[in-house]
């Protein structure tokens, strides 16, 4: 009983001490709102790296259009979620190529081959093609082992744009709710639960039952 | 501005260079004994529960926790440090290879460690004995044991009693219990004979003490545990140390060189402030050298005198040799059963719940010493990285409606694809021992490059033996053996003779040690049994460096267990006025 207090208390002063973190910076925002708040630990070189960083911009007006379009055609709304863009997705790809400076010719040459790709095809770059045409474009780039010929340039591009998309997304608030992830809260793990060893026709031995640490009510 | 070196006007007991593992363990043991202690660390101060990163959400790191130059092993993660560290080079022999992972902050890298607390077993201190390769350490299990059973109850590590050999059993307290790939992985494992038992880190499952709260199962001890959960030299031993008000820490200190005197005996230590880039020396009775294996050895190179000409206590001419990691081999995959899978919270301990040690008998293979498997899989937090190469999975494994779709794809049909095949993933990693060799090591480099303070810099000579890749070889058929038995299919790390079976460079398994190893011959060791160098008694060396070779084991535990047991011999010698 004495231990699941204790867990109890520990839990509370964990996040307490979190709140009065959370209260601290809100404190500072009233006083200087250009800077970004940073929550978690950060070096002063840390911080001043991300604040330059975040106050600079790479893509163009242009550039981050079309990336809007893009990425809520890669993860639309549906009844689950909102979309990629809802999510900030498009924001996230902004820092990002700043931050691993690697990610910036293939993003922007890529931008810039769909548009060519359009305007040679459709008259148009993709921005301005329907709907319709946009998505028979990303058709011819969606799917890496179907493109045909002449389209690697399209499919290297939106492999990339895809990954960034989904981390984008479901490393944020509406992504992980939607994703169902758990955790990242004090808790005592207990275990696998019953339906879920039953599932799987598993279940933990004697000695696994008794000589691990398990909690009543959890 | 005038050069001038302040010298501190207290002349401490002693003097302790770092304060991870080696130097906290020291400190703690020194200063409660009431000797009056200075402890010396190259980086900022750094307190886990004043730090946070723990219990943080993905998106409270613009990279989403991708790693950076600062952090790498991610945005979270609580290293101050790195593989490279601006403006304090390393070089290598042309044709060599190591990796260098240095953390500067109080704690050293036991702020961010895997907690895996492994003691070495008997045959461990006496693998020449058994195999005729390499060379015994001076002492046994049996001299190190009440050590390491001190260790176990001051800082607490679970685990479970196997009675096994070669595993000895500690004071444990209770493990969790396995996830559910684990629970897959010891199901599949065992029934091919390869045991899968409780991990042992040093994580608080239950509270010992008013000082650290239990273990609260959020999964993130690399991000340093505001409730001091988990062992950290900086929570669990500096600052309990410093509630003795015998010790005395002096952050951004780096240390440049041992001070000695005419007889040769160390006097103290000279140090510039990083932040003021302020010479000090600083006096004390007698010096504890714990900065890390490597970077011991380079202060040892670097202290240069008449009565020590080669460099401090190096009349061995073994200062940096011997310098020896752990091989590690590893591979990666996806657990089809587990595709759609129930949500709960999964966290669990930041670490494995369950691990293999090593099961076979060298005489029936061609390669010495053994190698433990560490496992990993779930339903992890996302961060950076979440949901690349899906293409590689959708166009591969039936989705939820059991219709194998063409690879790649958009819309809402990808988005339930990222959800369907999360948490299925599985891994593993072999962390093996190599044999310990003189032409592996670490010297100051003959090309005169310094650091950004003007300190003389290490160069690396490194270079894998057959043992070790026959040894990753067999790590790689044990890995693809358990893949298949439990019905996952690898997707990564599948490695043959063109790179060496997936061993990994020298120093990436951040277990590096031997580089002023222990022994009774003055000839042909640096240390002797109780961590003392041979040719200067006031001098000792308590991180990994004295360590003659590094088993199938982590090494931390140990470094732990033998500085309590040189700390209490220096007290010793202390209180026999020998020092
Ligand atoms: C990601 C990661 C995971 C790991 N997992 C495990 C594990 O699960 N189990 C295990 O047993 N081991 C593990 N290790 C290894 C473990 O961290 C080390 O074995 C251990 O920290 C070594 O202790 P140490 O005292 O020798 O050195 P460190 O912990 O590195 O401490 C050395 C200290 O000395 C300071 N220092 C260096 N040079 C100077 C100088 N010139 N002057 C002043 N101060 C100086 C440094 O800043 C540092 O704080 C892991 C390491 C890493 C990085
Ligand atoms: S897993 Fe436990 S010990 Fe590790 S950081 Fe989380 S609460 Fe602390």
């Amino acid at each position: 009983m004495k231990r699941r207090e204790s867990i109890k208390a520990i839990a509370l002063s964990a996040l307490s001490t979190g709140v009065l973190l959370q209260q601290a910076c809100t404190e500072n925002k009233t006083q200087q709102s250009e800077t970004p708040q940073f929550t978690i630990d950060r070096h002063p070189f840390e911080k001043e790296r991300d604040t330059r960083l975040m106050s600079q911009r790479f893509f163009t007006d242009d550039e981050m259009a079309t990336i809007r379009v893009l990425v809520d055609i890669i993860i639309p709304r549906d009844e689950t979620s909102g979309s990629a863009t809802d999510a900030g997705v498009h924001e996230f790809i902004e820092f990002i190529v700043k931050d691993i400076p690697r990610h910036q010719l293939p993003l922007r040459g890529g931008l810039h081959w769909l548009d060519n790709h359009c305007l040679k095809n459709y008259g148009k770059i993709f921005r301005e093609c329907t709907q319709q045409v946009q998505l028979e474009v990303i058709d011819q780039i969606a799917y890496p082992e179907e493109a045909r010929p002449g389209m690697e340039q399209g499919v290297k591009f939106f492999n990339l744009l895809r990954d960034l998309t989904a981390t984008g997304f479901f490393t944020s608030e509406i992504g992980l709710k939607d994703l169902g992830y758990m955790g990242n809260r004090p808790n005592r793990w207990n275990g696998v639960p019953d339906d879920v060893l039953n599932q799987y026709g598993l279940a933990y031995s004697e000695r696994e039952q008794n000589e691990t640490i398990s909690f009543e009510n959890s | 501005m005038p050069f001038e070196i302040k010298v501190h006007p207290k002349v401490y007991d002693v003097c302790i260079v770092g304060s991870g593992a080696g130097g906290g363990m020291a400190a703690w043991v020194l200063s409660r004994a009431g000797l009056k202690v200075a402890v010396l660390e190259a980086g900022p101060w750094y307190d886990p529960a004043q730090n946070v990163t723990q219990l943080k959400w993905p998106w409270e790191s613009p990279r989403r926790g991708a790693s950076t130059a600062f952090r790498p092993f991610g945005d979270f993660d609580a290293a101050y440090g790195g593989w490279e560290l601006e403006g304090e080079p390393y070089t290598h022999v042309p044709g060599t290879q190591f990796d260098w992972f240095r953390s500067r902050m109080l704690g050293g890298r036991t702020n961010h460690w895997g907690r895996i607390s492994l003691r070495f077993g008997p045959k461990d201190f006496k693998g020449k004995s058994h195999d005729g390769l390499g060379e015994d350490w001076p002492i046994g299990y049996e001299d190190v044991a009440p050590y390491y059973d001190k260790v176990d109850e001051l800082i607490g590590v679970f685990g479970s009693k196997e009675g096994l050999p070669n595993e000895p059993d500690g004071k444990f307290l209770p493990p969790p219990k396995p996830r559910l790939h684990e629970l897959f992985i010891k199901k599949a494992a065992t029934s091919i004979g390869i045991p899968v038992i409780p991990s042992r880190l040093s994580i608080l499952t239950q509270k010992i003490n008013d000082d650290r709260g239990a273990c609260f199962y959020c999964a993130q001890c690399n991000r340093g545990c505001t409730v001091y959960g988990d062992f950290s030299s900086s929570s669990c031993l500096i600052k309990p140390a410093l509630k003795t008000k015998n010790m005395e820490v002096f952050v951004n200190a780096m240390v440049r060189e041992v001070l000695t005197n005419e007889n040769g005996l160390a006097t103290g230590v000279s140090y510039v402030e990083t932040t003021t880039l302020q010479e000090y020396q600083i006096k004390a009775r007698a010096v504890v050298l714990a900065a890390s294996a490597c970077e011991s050895a380079r202060l040892l190179l670097n202290s240069k005198s008449t009565r020590h000409p080669n460099g401090l206590a190096n009349s061995s001419n073994l200062v940096g040799k011997y310098l020896h990691d752990s091989t590690g081999s590893a591979i990666g995959g996806v657990l089809p059963a587990l595709f759609g899978r129930k949500r709960y919270n999964e966290d669990g301990v930041g670490g494995m719940h369950v691990y293999t040690p090593w099961w076979l008998d060298n005489k029936k293979l061609d390669f010495p010493r053994g190698y433990h498997i560490e496992y990993w899989g779930g339903m992890g937090m996302p961060s950076y990285g979440f949901g690349f190469g899906i293409q590689h999975l959708n166009g591969r494994f039936p989705d939820r409606n059991g219709k194998i779709k063409k690879a790649g794809g958009y819309g809402i049909s990808l988005k339930d694809d990222y959800r369907f095949y999360w948490g299925a993933s599985v891994g593993m990693a072999g962390r093996g021992e190599a044999i310990a060799l003189e032409s592996n090591y670490c010297e100051i480099d003959p090309n005169g490059t310094v650091d950004k303070y003007g300190i003389p810099v290490l160069r690396f000579h490194y270079k894998w033996s057959d043992y070790e890749i026959k040894q990753a070889k067999h790590m790689q058929e044990t890995f693809q053996e358990i893949m298949h038995k439990m019905g996952a299919v690898i997707t990564w790390g599948l490695s043959g003779p063109e790179n060496n079976y997936g061993l990994e460079t020298p120093g990436r398994i951040i277990h590096e040690v031997g580089t002023t190893r222990m022994g009774n011959d003055p000839k042909r060791s640096v240390v002797n049994k109780f961590n003392q160098a041979h040719d200067c008694k006031n001098l000792f060396v308590t991180d990994g460096g004295p360590f003659v070779s590094q088993a199938d084991k982590n090494p931390t535990w140990t470094i732990l267990a033998l500085s309590w047991r040189a700390s209490e011999y220096l007290i010793e010698q202390f209180k026999q006025k020998n020092i």
